[in-house]
Order: structure tokens, then sequence, then C-alpha cells
């Protein structure tokens, strides 16, 4: 906060909390705010008087000392003299673990009372023979940076006497925000963007550390020559002279470090702390390791280049390079090469600020795999206008501190590039933020945020926006620029009114019924994660030519081991089976409802433009190009349906429960399922049954349910006899019928005829009953199946079964003549089609 | 019995001897403690040969001019005794069936499972919901499909080429990536499939699953739930937003409950926010207030709920529809996120292991 208080003048009390939320309203995302050091002191300066380095038995080798610390702080009673020395009047004893100090030297000490950092409050203690009366301290000790590596000496220049409090010094009480800058308001990932946005929030005066602007162009300097339309603009200065290995000042090291970045060298820190105040990166060269001019261009085919970080890079040809004779010494923007890298050594050093295409960076960031602090700033856009200032202000402080020279030959490359204008009706601020904004309250609220604004006092404003908003393109993007600054606490809240609305589709009420449905009888609704593996469908036995093996791939799958999208929902819902029976939940009967995917015929969508509606042509071939995706509705059963009870035994899972599924779901869908004996894939061949529901051009396949294969439930280490069954719930919904009629109730006496029909084994339940509906005629009401009898009575290789006919007329009590021809056309019927003899 | 073996005579139909006969009657009725020994006590007493029957046999055998009182007599005898017989039968039902309710008394806390225990997943639950809030607005639910067209989750949106949204660290592609399939970042894209195929007014929320390459831990799925609105009409702006996301956040948190609106980026929206919810538990009582730690909002009193906006006028042309005269809003949020905070559950995971204790825990209106 110190630094932003550098720019813009806060008033004094102005709290880090307060600034927070004034920038929050103002629409940065302020994640924390943390006061350094808080709590730690009192502190003060004391000067080194006198020490001795005293052996442990432990192998340590202790410092005794002797501090003045300003005749304020003296001690009551003289401390004990080092090495037999005379003790000067006033001085204190402390012991310090550390050796980074010299006589003479400045450092920050903690006297008994003192809290440090932690909470941990200091007190005169004896330890290693001697009243240690306080503390030498340490950055970590303070709060103030995780240095432990010795104690803090303060610099003799730094204006500090014996006895002084040097929190101030040290940046103790300083606050530090932690924002999270959105891509549109690039400009505020600078202390510069930053203090004009508290300026405005709070109504004080910002100061523009950018303080000239770029010139015309000038080639005085390094040579540059700009060959691709990706590099607008490039500053060169040149600094001779500059003290090898000089390290940059306390001040901006504790800066940089509150920022989060590490303090290097002093060229390093320079670029890296004028990028943080003014937004604009900076590079610097060392000069002596250029070869020839300075190209910014495209890379060339099979190019490649050594990075700071001395991995070699393969070169794109969309990459955008710096380069000299030499061949390239930088990825514009991301990274600069090793081979002109400062070093120790280095005394002259150029120094570039330059302006790149966005797009172009992110591109080579993302290829690169390299984001940094500059290459993150010039993907969001920099302000060009901004480079000459940030070139010069570097060049100052290397001349300032590092001793160097600054050639008076310079060079400019490019330009600023003109901004566009925007038009804005004055109204629509108005309109959009649903909140009265005064013609003059929008005027000057751009122009306190760098738009020049013309035709004022007309309906429509003429703007041009400051070179470091790219982000204000269009009318809406000025009406947000409002709308931060009125504050959207100040917007107001009415509900819309919509046309009258017809609730949810018939298909959205089906699935909410087919859901209730299931779970209100039994069935536990669960979700998976959506990708599959080519084992998954090895597992299931699915043949070569199974619609289920047409699976789609995904380009970065999460997972090599799972890069396809489900074709099917059994997997998953098998893992969840072992997932369970592994925690102990053994009797499961689980569900899921979901999409499926399936390969189209691997045609391309097209990518139409975005400045109108698309032809209808154009968004058929988009549809065209989606793989089938339906959803389908799946079920897994194990263990017991019911545990065995006080009422009844154990009633196991099994293929019947797989069924009832189906039904339950065609039944809430208003569905009549039929079914019959199919050999499919996963199941068991003698215990799947394929569903059918009735459609429009005659029986469409529902899905298929039963008994898992045993070989299935090894590869998936399910329990033995694990039912499933997996259907589609977009063929349901699409036969689901419309509104159904109500027929009325007969009043007339029911008539109740029971037959037993022997068939063959091989004749299944279902056709005799078919056999019976289609031969009982009109009088029948209902036929059920209530008994199965195979044993001696009958022949071997067949099978009695018992059903209950109901017979009743709408209009009439039935005669017993009738009834008995309806009974009998059933029976013949049923012998007629299935050879079913009816037993005496 | 001695009522048959009696000499039947006028000695039978003294006053005397009748009130004897009823008053024998009566004991007897009243003695009789169940159906069976009431039966027996109505043969003996009220029966063809009890001995009150059989006097009145004998009522023949007397003068004339005595016939009549005697006949009153014995009538009004065989009175008393079937209104004895009839009221203790009452009696004895009453008694009877009291006792054998008591003996067929059944213990009422055993269990009486039917089938086992079902349930939808969480996630639907809140999906449905959130449905009927904005149903009962008036709104549809809109849905589309997971494996989108790049053009649609992307381009459409004003997320132009070279953003960032569209590197392979955030988005799931479909092989081969020259075919610009993807799996939807976002529902967006059935806003965009709503806008170029309806005409406004437009209403509609989109709940559903959406992909990002993201990792899978406590709090980041790959794939979760998201529900988006969308309104495009004349006159719509922020204030119409934020009247739907208040109206949303009191439905689904409270009565009276506020929201907050902090201007962000979307490229789909501009202008953009993120819309926080007042803490439907603290109230915002629990900020400053070390005492009173919330753990729903981390004692900040607001809870970041999702995005808001309204639409770019890019996003509109490039789906058909005129900026000039309409305009639109949208909004959208995490559905998992918000059963997070909503319903206190702690890791995502939760959320799709397939636990079936996990999909069991919250029930009927619990949920």
């Amino acid at each position: 906060m110190s630094w932003l208080r550098d720019w813009v003048a806060l008033p004094e009390h102005t709290t880090g909390r307060e600034l927070a939320d004034a920038l929050v309203r103002a629409g940065l995302e302020v994640e924390t705010v943390e006061s350094i050091g808080e709590g730690v002191g009192p502190l003060v300066v004391g000067r080194v008087v006198d020490f001795v380095d005293e052996p442990q038995k432990n192998g340590k080798i202790i410092r005794w000392c002797h501090l003045d610390v300003g005749a304020a702080q003296a001690p009551d009673t003289a401390p004990a003299p080092v090495a037999g020395r005379p003790v000067e009047p006033g001085v204190r004893g402390i012991i310090c673990g550390a050796h980074n100090f010299a006589v003479g030297d400045l450092v920050v000490v903690g006297l008994p009372g003192t809290v440090l950092a932690g909470g941990f409050t200091l007190s005169s203690r004896k330890t290693y023979g001697h009243l240690s009366d306080g503390m030498i301290c340490a950055e970590d000790e303070l709060g103030i940076g995780s240095d432990h590596a010795g104690i803090i000496v303060l610099p003799p220049d730094a204006g500090l006497a014996p006895g002084d409090d040097p929190s101030a010094f040290l940046g103790l009480g300083d606050e530090v925000l932690d924002i999270n800058v959105s891509p549109d308001m690039a400009y505020c990932m600078s202390i510069r963007g930053l203090a004009r946005e508290a300026g405005q929030a709070l109504g004080a005066t910002f100061t523009d550390v950018v303080d000239r602007a770029v010139p015309a162009p000038v080639s005085a300097g390094h040579p540059v020559f700009l060959s691709d339309a990706a590099g607008s603009l490039f500053v060169a200065l040149s600094v001779t002279g500059v003290e090898p290995g000089a390290v940059s000042p306390q001040w901006m090291q504790r800066r940089l470090t509150m920022a989060g970045m590490r303090p290097i060298s002093l060229p390093v820190d320079i670029t890296n702390y004028l990028m943080l105040e003014v937004g604009q990166p900076l590079h610097a060269y060392d000069a002596t390791k250029l070869t020839g001019p300075i190209r910014v261009r495209k890379a060339s085919a099979g190019e490649s280049i050594v990075t700071l970080d001395d991995v070699r890079r393969t070169l794109d040809p969309d990459d955008l390079l710096i380069a000299d004779d030499s061949g390239p010494i930088g990825i514009a923007g991301v990274m600069g090469g090793a081979s002109t890298e400062c070093d120790p050594s280095t005394t002259d050093i150029l120094l570039e600020a330059a302006a790149f295409d966005p797009a172009t960076i992110s591109r080579s960031m993302r290829r690169h795999g390299l984001p940094s602090e500059a290459s993150k700033r010039f993907e969001r856009g920099t302000d060009p206008a901004a480079a000459y200032a940030a070139a010069h202000l570097a060049a100052r402080y290397l001349v300032e501190l590092g001793g160097g020279t600054l050639a008076s030959e310079e060079t400019v490359a490019g330009g600023v590039p003109a901004m566009p204008r925007q038009t804005l009706p004055v109204d629509l601020p108005s309109r959009i933020l649903g909140v009265d904004v005064p013609a003059e309250r929008v005027v000057s609220i751009l122009r306190a945020g760098g738009v020049e604004v013309s035709g004022e006092g007309d309906a429509v404003l003429d703007l041009l926006p400051p070179t470091w908003r790219r982000d204000l393109r269009d009318p809406y993007d000025y009406v947000e620029e409002v709308g931060r600054k009125i504050g959207f606490d100040s917007i107001g809240s009415i509900l819309p009114t919509p046309p009258a609305g017809r609730g949810l589709t018939r298909e959205q009420q089906a699935r909410r019924a087919i859901n209730g449905a299931l779970a209100a009888n039994g069935f536990t609704e669960l979700l998976t994660l959506p990708f599959a593996s080519a084992d998954d469908l090895d597992r299931l036995g699915l043949p070569a030519d199974d619609p289920r093996r047409g699976v789609v791939r995904l380009a970065n799958p999460l997972a090599d081991t799972s890069p396809y999208l489900r074709s099917t929902l059994l997997p998953g819902l098998f893992a969840a089976v072992r997932r369970n029976t592994s925690r102990g939940n053994d009797d499961l009967a689980l569900y899921e409802s979901g999409s499926v995917f399936r390969a189209g015929d691997g045609a391309a969508a097209p990518v139409p433009g975005v400045a109108g509606r698309p032809s209808d042509e154009e968004l058929a071939a988009i549809e065209a190009a989606l793989p089938r995706q339906p959803r389908h509705l799946a079920a897994v059963l194990t263990g017991a349906w019911r545990p065995a009870g006080w009422d009844g035994p154990a009633e196991p899972a099994s293929w019947k429960h797989a069924i009832a599924f189906a039904e339950l779901a065609a039944e809430a869908a208003g569905v009549e399922l039929r079914r019959r004996a199919d050999e499919h894939a996963p199941f068991h061949p003698g215990r799947c049954a394929e569903l059918l529901v009735a459609g429009e051009d005659g029986e469409e396949l529902f899905g298929h349910a039963g008994e898992l294969h045993p070989l299935v439930c090894r590869a998936f280490g399910l329990p033995a006899r694990t039912a499933a069954v997996e259907v589609s719930l977009d063929v349901l919904l699409q036969v689901a019928p419309g509104p159904g009629s109500i027929a009325h109730l007969s009043q007339h006496p029911i008539a109740k005829e029971d037959v037993a029909l022997v068939v063959d084994e091989a004749v299944s339940a279902g056709d005799v009953t078919n056999a019976l509906v289609a031969g009982a005629g009109e009088l029948l009401e209902s036929v059920a199946l209530f008994d199965i009898y195979r044993g001696s009575q009958i022949p071997a290789g067949s099978k009695s079964l018992a059903f209950a006919l109901r017979f009743r007329a709408p209009d009439r009590t039935l005669k017993d003549a009738e009834i008995a021809a309806a009974r009998d056309a059933a029976v013949a019927e049923a012998s007629a089609r299935l050879g079913a003899v009816q037993r005496a | 019995m001695s009522a048959e073996n009696s000499q039947p005579g006028a000695d039978a139909l003294r006053p005397e001897a009748i009130e004897q006969l009823v008053t024998d009657a009566l004991a007897a009725i009243a003695a009789a403690d169940s159906t069976a020994a009431l039966k027996d006590a109505r043969l003996a007493h009220a029966g063809d040969r009890s001995p009150l029957a059989l006097a009145n046999r004998t009522i023949g055998s007397l003068a004339p001019a005595d016939r009549k009182q005697a006949g009153q007599l014995l009538g009004a005898a065989r009175g008393r005794v079937q209104q004895a017989l009839a009221a203790r039968a009452e009696q004895v039902e009453a008694e009877e069936l009291t006792r054998t309710l008591a003996q067929e008394a059944v213990d009422v806390t055993l269990p009486v499972d039917l089938h086992p225990t079902g349930a939808i997943h969480p996630i639907t639950g809140l999906i449905d919901l959130i449905s009927d809030v904005f149903v009962g607005m008036g709104w549809e639910v809109a849905e589309g499909p997971e494996l989108e067209a790049e053009w649609l989750n992307f381009d459409a949106l004003n997320i132009g080429p070279d953003h960032p949204a569209r590197g392979e660290s955030d988005t799931l592609f479909v092989e081969p990536l020259s075919n610009h399939l993807v799996m939807r970042t976002h529902t967006s894209p059935v806003q965009a499939r709503a806008m170029l195929t309806r005409e406004p007014p437009i209403y509609i929320v989109c709940p559903g699953k959406v992909y990002r390459a993201d990792e899978f831990d406590a709090t980041h799925l790959p794939v979760f739930h998201q529900v988006e609105g969308l309104a495009i009409d004349k006159g719509i702006s922020l204030a119409h937003l934020r009247g739907t996301l208040d109206h949303f956040a009191q439905a689904m948190f409270g009565a009276g409950l506020r929201t907050r609106m902090r201007p962000h980026y979307f490229p789909f929206t501009e202008p953009s926010a993120e819309v926080d919810l007042e803490c439907f538990v603290c109230r915002g009582e629990s900020v400053g207030n070390p005492d009173q730690p919330c753990r729903t909002c981390k004692s900040e009193g607001w809870i970041e709920w999702g995005g808001c906006g309204v639409v770019n006028p890019r996003v509109l042309r490039a789906c058909g529809i005129d900026p000039d005269v309409y305009s639109g809003f949208a909004f959208g949020m995490g559905i998992d996120r918000t059963l997070m905070f909503r319903n206190n559950a702690a890791d995502l995971r939760d959320l799709v292991e397939g636990d079936a204790r996990f999909s069991r825990m919250l029930k009927g209106v619990a949920r």
C-alpha cells in the first residue's frame, strides 16, 4: 500500500480493507489483505558496540554482543563484559546465533516485552552462561520475509540511529493486497493502473508514473527492425558502465518480495520493479553479447532457441522472435534467450521496452508452457504509450543505483497504434444498467478514466479510449465502465415479466416421473464420470460390430487409461458396485440416467463467422457433425433385494428386478413393454430379455435386461448373478403416448375362469399370455399367470401354466355360455399357436 | 329341564311364578360371559321349550276371563327377557371384541420395508428444485447436447479463437481436433441454440452437465453441473437481472435474502458481474464476530454464487438477434457447489464416486 501511496494521495487513515472494498466495487477481485508484521513490536535500532564468538559444547558458535540501543533503553544494570574488555555505559548484552554483522553495524533489536511474529513475547533470560537482555532480529521473526540466514543489518544511509524505531523503514504495518485482475482490466496489473482506480474510487489525486510520451521513431541507438506486424513498438536504450554484480537496494527488494517476486540482480530487479509499477515488461540484454541489429520477426521452420531457463525450445512459425545476426535471442514477450543474458560481470546493458500483439504472445506462451509475469501482461495487452517512459525510468535507476551512464543515442522503432473511436448513445448506460445516470455523470466518469469525450450535450457521444484501455471497444464496454464507477450496488431490483409459461415439457415431466417411480420403488440414483476405456468394452464381451464399440475419443483425455466417452452406462455402474461392496454396502439396486456417446460419420463441424447469424445450412451442418448422444437409463442389482427379515427369508436381487426396473420406467411414461428372450452382451445367454416398445413403425428396441454373463461378472469383479438393465430413454419418450382416455367403468358382475395349459418348456409364458388375450376377445378384462407346475402329472419336458381369466361386459351380465365360449376360444388360440393342451 | 317337567297349569301363570321365571332368566343372562354361554341362556330361557314358552301354552287352560291378564303378564315377561338378551348380547360381543383385539396386538416398531430404500441423486433433486423456481416464474427449461460444436460453445459466445479457455488445459476436445467438437464447458451453448432457433422474448433456464480439463479433488470435478439462465426481451436491464437473482436466492435459501453484484469480466456478457449471496445461515452476523464463526460463509457474510451480466451484443448478433431491438441478461452458477454450501457437502468427489449412501442422504423435502 505504501507503493500505491507513491502515486495516489490516499487519505492517511485509509486502511487496506477500505481500499480493498473500494477496489472490489470497481470490479477488482481482492483475494486477501495482509498486514506486514501485524502485532510485532516495539523494535529499536541497535548499534553493535562489541562482541565475542563463544564456541559451545553442542558445536554451535554463539555471539555475546554489546549493543547501544539508545539512552532511553539503557539497562538498569550493566551486562557482563565481553572478553574482559571494559563495558561501555548504557549498552545491553544480547546473545545472538547469527554471524552476518560486524562491530558498528546497525541492527534491529527486540527488547524484553517485544512481541515477535507468531505472538511470541521476549523476556530477559539466562542462556549460554549470559543474561541475554533482548534479541537481534531476522526477517522471519518480524514476519516481513522468510529469510532466516542471518539477522537484518540496516544500511548506514537509512537515516536511523540507535534507539530509533525501525518499523517504518522495515515496512512493518504496511499492507499487501492480493488482487486477481480480470482479463478486461489488464491495465490494473500495475501499481499505475491500481493507483488510477483507487484514486477514482476514493476521490484521491492520482499521479501518473508515465512522465513522457513515446517520441517519433528514431534510430540513433542500437539498430532495431520491426519486420512483423505483431511487433508494433520497440524502444532500445543503452546504459554502459554499470557496476558488475550490483545488488538492488533494500526498499526495492522489499517491494519485489511483497509482490511475490524474488530479488535477483540490480538489472533484473529494476526491470521487474518497473514492470510491477508501470505495467510494461522490460528486458535487459548484456549489450556485449548482441551481434548486429535486432530484428523482431516470426520464426522460420526448424529454428530453435535456448531460453533463460537453459531449455532448448523448437520454435513454431507463429512464434514472434527477437533476433540478431546470431539468430533468435528471445521469444518476444515470453522469455529471453540464454545467449544474451545479463550475468554478474555484465556492465553494458541494452534495455528493451516493446509492444506486441497480445494474441500472438498468448499463443506462444501456451505453446511453450511459459506463463510468466511478463507474458501474462503482454497476453492481456500492455499500454504501448508507457513503454518509452518505462525504459527511461529503468535507465535512470541503472544510472542512480548501478553507476551506469545512459547513452544519449536511443532507438524507437514503430509507434503507438491509434485507438478505435466509438460512439455511445448517452442514454445507453441508463437503459442497460437499469438506473438513471445523467449525461453529465456519464461524461465525467469516462473522462476520469482517461477517455476523450466529444459531442457533450448531444444524444450520442464520440469517444476515444486511452491507450491502456484496449478493452473499450463496444458501446456496452463503456456502459460497463459507467456501471463500475457508479457501483452495482446502486442498481435496483425489478422482476421481469416473461410471457405466460407452459411448464415443463412432456419429456421433462416424463423423465421426472420415471426418476420418481424408480426411486420410490427402491432404486438409488448415482452419477458417475462419463469416461470409458477400451478394456471396458472388451470385458463386456461386445462383438466387433456392436454399436457400443463406436466410441468417441477425446483428444486430451484426463487419464490416458480412459480416453473415450462412454457408449454404455454399465461399466460406470459396475465400478460403483465395486466401490460400494468394498465399503460394506452389499445389497445394491443402483441406477444412472445420462447421455452416452456414439461416434458419428466423422464430419467436421463448420466454424462460421460471428458477425451475424450463420446460415441454416451452416447450422444444419453443425448439427449433422455432432455424434449421437442418446439419453440412457441403466441399473445394476446385486446382493439382496430384500434382506432376510422377521417376516420372511431374503429375496435375492435377480434378473426379475432388472426387468421390473424397465417396466417401472415404461409404466411411468405410459408405455407398454414387450419382451422376449435374446442373446446379447453382457448378459447370460439364457437370462436376457430384449425389451420392446410399440412405436409408429412397429416395435422399437428399448433395451435389454437380465442376469449378467458369469464371465462379465468375473471380468468386472462383480458378485455372481449380478443383474443389470440398460434402456434408451430417448426411445421411450419418443413413443410415450399423449393424453389417455378414461373408459366408463362397467357395473356388471365379473366372471372368473381359471385355466391350466400344458406347453413345451421352450414356450414362453409371454407368448401363451398373448395367445390367450388374442383368443379371448373383447370380453376378457384381465389375464394373470398364477402358477407354474412341472412334475409327474404332465409329460417330461413340459410345464403347466395356470392363468386366471377375468371376463366382464360393459353393458350386461354375462351368461354362462358366453363365458365358456370366450374361455374356450382363448384356449383354442393357445393350442393353435403354441400346442397348448388344457389340463383336465 | 325342570320347567319342562313341571306341570303346566294355572299355578304357573300366577304373577309370582312368572316373576320368578323372569328373575331366573335375567340371572342366567347376566351370568353368561360369552357368546356360547349366552346362546345356552337364550335356549333355556327364551327358547321354544323354555318355562316361559311352556307357560304360554297353558293360557288356554285358564278361564276365558283370566286369559287376557295372563297373556299380558307373560308377554311382558318374555319381552323383558328378550331385551335383557339383546342388551347382554351387545355387551358380550363388545367384551369379546376387546379381548380379541388385545390378543391380536402386534409390535408396531418392527421393520416394515417393502423394498429397498431408493433415492434420486441430490444433484437431480436440486436441478428439479431450481427448475421449479423458474417454471414458477413462467420460464422454460431448455436442454442441449453435452458434446457440442466448438462454434456454439465458444465463437458464438464471443470467446475468440485465442481465448485462454479454449486451451487444452481447460477444455476437453474431441478427436480429431479438425472436427471442431468439444465437451461443452458450460451450458451456455444451450442459450445460443435457443437464440438461434426462437424468436424473442426468450426466458429459459438451462441445467446440465459440463466438462473441464480440471483436476479431481475435494473442490474440483472434471464433470459437474451448472444452471444458466437467459432472458432476451425488449428493455431488459441489469435491474431485471438483479430482480431475478433476488427471487431465485430467496426461493432457494429463504425470504429476505439479498444478492450482491461485483463487476467482473466474462466474454459472454458486458457489463459482467459476479453474484454473491447473502449468507443464509448467519445473515452477516458472523462478520467481525469471532465468537460466532460461520462455516458456511467463512464469516465473510457473503457466499460467491456465480457469474452474470448483460448479454454482449456481439453474442446477440452472432445468434441472429438484433441488439438494437432486444437486450438480455444471463447468469450461471455451479449446482454442485450450490449443493456443497446449501447442504453442507464437504467433498465434491462424493458426488460422482457412486456410494449409494450419499444419494440417500437427502430425503423428501429436506432436499
